[in-house]
């Protein structure tokens, strides 16, 4: 027995020595050499009805959308298309739903409400409030899902999602993380919490863990209105009319390109410090492309995910919208419980290029990031008092992007906001339902506390040094 | 593996004590294969069915077992799985359907449980169920089978699907170049499982002896590394039948192997004589 373990010992301690003589890539080549003899192999037994290589329309598609050169340019290309029609197509329904459930309905429902001789605390605090955020979620959110969700799914459908993971995945294994992270961040570009659940296809759990802390940092459909918005308005102000729809759809992409070299970067860190290990390879099939079948595809992607995401946008909008209008009514001592909170928030908000007021809206949001905006918007209409027609503690409505830009230049905004609103708005901690998630899948506190606090530290961090580097630069 | 081919009486009897070198007697592990949840009682030989997924894999599983089938799950794990039986001419033979996957190196759970089967549980045969109109991609799986394990026979499913398309695989020249047998079927149309069960028992009853396919690498540091690793295996575990691959696991840094070594579960996988099974003290451990 003595003996025994001896050798066993003797066994491990050679093969630790020769796996160091044998380099790292040992796996990879082993992996090659069983390729080429499966390759070599089937080649002598197989024939294929004509002597030429039959033009093989997936290959030619495969060989260019993963290739070294053309891979990455076509994606952030295909990405941009996306975006940049959702932007354009997005304006008008936008403006259309706001008109009949904001400028028509309000008046309509306070009609009502006086008819019915409802006192005016309890109306305000009803339509103001309540209905108000939740009118607001509801025409700025559901034409750009119900536009970028549908696109989304006809490439996936399409079968282009596995072949940006294949993209994806040399980065990802430099990274130290698994390959399969490019599906879960995927999911994760749909909902975090979604995408959360989706590294259960990662079996390592060390690797598992990197995929789930990262996730965050893929930007979810919270957060992709926010990004669409402040990107049309600031950014899109910047040029021309005629390249607006395509310069803000370009900013929205770079932001979610940042997400994606961001989780890069994180999962590099985590590998290289607190979770270090190997990295596991795997098949990644890559199905045949198939013409999508549009109709169904619509149909589907507005049933599971746009109608999905809009009915939690708007069970998170009705209690938020009612704590907004509670706080920018409660006043005490002539000031509003907001302005308080506000000018609580505010020096901090100045330090990192934001304000106090969106502090304050990522604080009430921490439940749903679809509602940052409207929450930004009505603490601003609240704080600098600009008539907006419904008054303070209303939730504001605009109809068209002048309309937001003379409201944001009020509260005092610059691009500077702008660009570290759309920064803050990738690089903070996941929803609660996300970080809820994390909890049940990972059963760890301790992982959970990282997952929902390193990306918030992260935030600070970057917004504050771009606030310093901004007003060094540009005074 | 013993090369001597001896002809007996295809008929084997687990309680008699089986010489070293016998090719007839059942070569599985039964004590492994208990703490894998196969009971053998009642059965003569245990066949693993492996296979990438969309192989046909479930409607072999199905063609040769029929009705004869219940699922459940892997010990301790959440995978499911399939097992049912077939006679054959006097055999009774058990066979297990493992999860379906595209290689048996990286660590999914899937893997894990399909490797660990054919590795520790030493099925008399395993089918290596291929679709004959992605062989290339298929033979990957095929090739890391046979790595593990001597004894396995290829299915070519889906040959309907090939001859329409045009393709024509010569499953001689495989058989050759892989070294075990190779049976076209159409499992969806029941055509050629006489013959897949026919070459089953053949390989189980020893009457087809394989010479499998070794994947070798073209550099030599990793050649000497794996001939170092080997003659020390053996050293440690004599007549351990795939000390080779062990050897690359090890080099490939697997740790479910550094513990089948360190815990001496690796010795256990010597051919067996039948007396010793009895007295074997079943661990019902995770595996």
């Amino acid at each position: 027995m003595t003996t025994d373990n001896l050798t066993s010992t003797d066994i491990l301690k050679t093969a630790e020595a020769l796996r160091w003589q044998i380099g790292r890539d040992f796996h990879d080549r082993l992996m090659e050499d069983i390729y080429t003899d499966a390759a070599r192999l089937a080649d002598r037994a197989v024939t294929r009805p004509d002597e030429k290589p039959r033009f093989d329309l997936d290959r030619t598609i495969d060989r260019i959308v993963t290739s070294r050169t053309w891979g990455f340019p076509l994606m952030i290309l295909l990405f941009t298309i996306v975006f940049w029609i959702t932007i354009v197509g997005a304006n008008y329904p936008s403006q259309f739903l706001s008109s009949i459930l904001i400028d028509k309905g309000v008046p309509f429902l306070h009609g009502i409400a006086n008819a019915i001789g409802l006192p005016t605390w309890l109306s305000g605090f009803v339509i103001n409030g309540m209905y108000l955020a939740t009118a607001w979620v509801v025409s700025v959110m559901l034409p750009p899902m119900a536009i970028f969700f549908p696109l989304f799914t006809l490439l996936e459908d399409f079968g282009y999602l596995p072949r940006v993971a294949f993209n994806l995945d040399n980065i990802f294994h430099k990274s130290g993380a698994h390959g399969k992270q490019a599906l879960s961040m995927m999911m994760g570009f749909g909902c975090n919490a979604a995408g959360v659940v989706a590294t259960r296809v990662i079996d390592s759990p060390r690797e598992r863990l990197i995929a789930i802390i990262t996730n965050n940092f893929a930007l979810c459909n919270g957060r992709w209105p926010t990004q669409i918005l402040i990107a049309t308005v600031f950014i899109g102000g910047l040029v021309p009319a005629y390249l607006a729809g395509i310069i803000s759809a370009l900013a929205v992409v770079g932001i979610a390109m940042l997400g994606v070299v961001l989780s890069f970067v994180v999962s590099w860190s985590l590998s290289r410090t607190v979770l270090r290990g190997e990295v596991s390879t795997f098949s990644l099939e890559l199905p045949p492309y198939r013409p999508p079948q549009v109709l169904r595809t619509i149909y589907t992607s507005l049933i599971d995910r746009t109608i999905y995401v809009l009915w939690r946008a708007i069970v998170f909008a009705l209690p938020a919208g009612a704590a907004i209008w509670l706080i920018a009514n409660i006043t005490i001592g002539g000031t509003s419980l907001a302005e308080y909170l506000v000018n609580f928030l505010n020096p901090l908000g100045i330090l990192i290029g934001l304000n106090g007021v969106i502090l304050l809206a990522y604080v009430v949001a921490i439940p749903a990031n679809e509602i940052v905006i409207p929450t930004v918007l009505m603490l601003t209409v609240l704080m600098t008092g600009v008539n907006a027609g419904a008054g303070a503690g209303v939730m504001f409505n605009a109809q068209s992007t002048s309309d937001y830009m003379s409201l944001f230049t009020a509260g005092g905004w610059t691009l500077l906001t702008a660009v570290n609103l759309m920064l803050f708005s990738l690089i903070h901690n996941p929803c609660s339902t996300t970080i809820y998630t994390i909890y049940k899948e990972t059963g760890d506190k301790k992982w959970t506390a990282v997952a929902a606090l390193l990306p918030l530290a992260m935030g600070f961090i970057v917004t504050f040094f771009v606030a310093q580097i901004w007003r060094l630069f540009a005074g | 593996m013993n090369d001597k081919k001896t002809i007996q009486s295809s008929v084997s009897n687990l309680q008699s004590p089986a010489a070293a070198g016998c090719t007839t007697c059942p070569a599985h592990n039964a004590g492994n294969l208990l703490k894998l949840g196969v009971d053998m009682t009642d059965w003569d030989y245990v066949v693993a069915l492996a296979g990438n997924p969309n192989t046909g894999k479930s409607t072999v599983f199905n063609a040769l077992t029929g009705l004869r089938q219940h699922t459940g799950n892997w010990p301790g794990k959440t995978v499911t799985r399939a097992e049912g039986g077939f006679s054959y001419g006097d055999n009774r033979f058990k066979i297990v359907d493992l999860p379906g996957t595209y290689s048996l190196l990286s660590t999914s759970l899937d893997e894990e449980v399909a490797r660990d089967f054919i590795l520790f549980g030493q099925p008399d045969v395993t089918i290596i169920v291929v679709d004959a109109t992605r062989l290339e991609r298929n033979l990957n799986l095929a090739l890391q089978v046979l790595e593990i394990t001597d004894r396995a026979v290829i299915c070519l499913n889906l040959i309907d699907e090939a001859r329409r398309h045009g393709i024509t695989v010569d499953e001689r020249r495989l058989a050759r170049d892989l070294g075990v047998p190779v049976v076209p079927t159409a499992a969806r149309q029941g055509e050629g499982l006489d013959a897949l069960l026919q070459a089953v028992s053949e390989v189980a009853t020893g009457q087809t002896v394989c010479k499998p396919h070794r994947v070798k690498s073209e550099s030599t540091a990793i050649q000497t590394a794996v001939e170092t690793l080997v003659a020390q295996i053996q050293e440690a575990f004599p007549g351990v039948p795939n000390a080779r691959w062990v050897a690359l696991r090890l080099l490939d840094g697997d740790e479910r192997l550094a513990d089948a070594i360190r815990s001496g579960e690796l010795g256990d996988l010597r051919r067996q004589e039948p007396e010793a099974k009895q007295d074997l003290v079943i661990h019902l451990e995770p595996v």
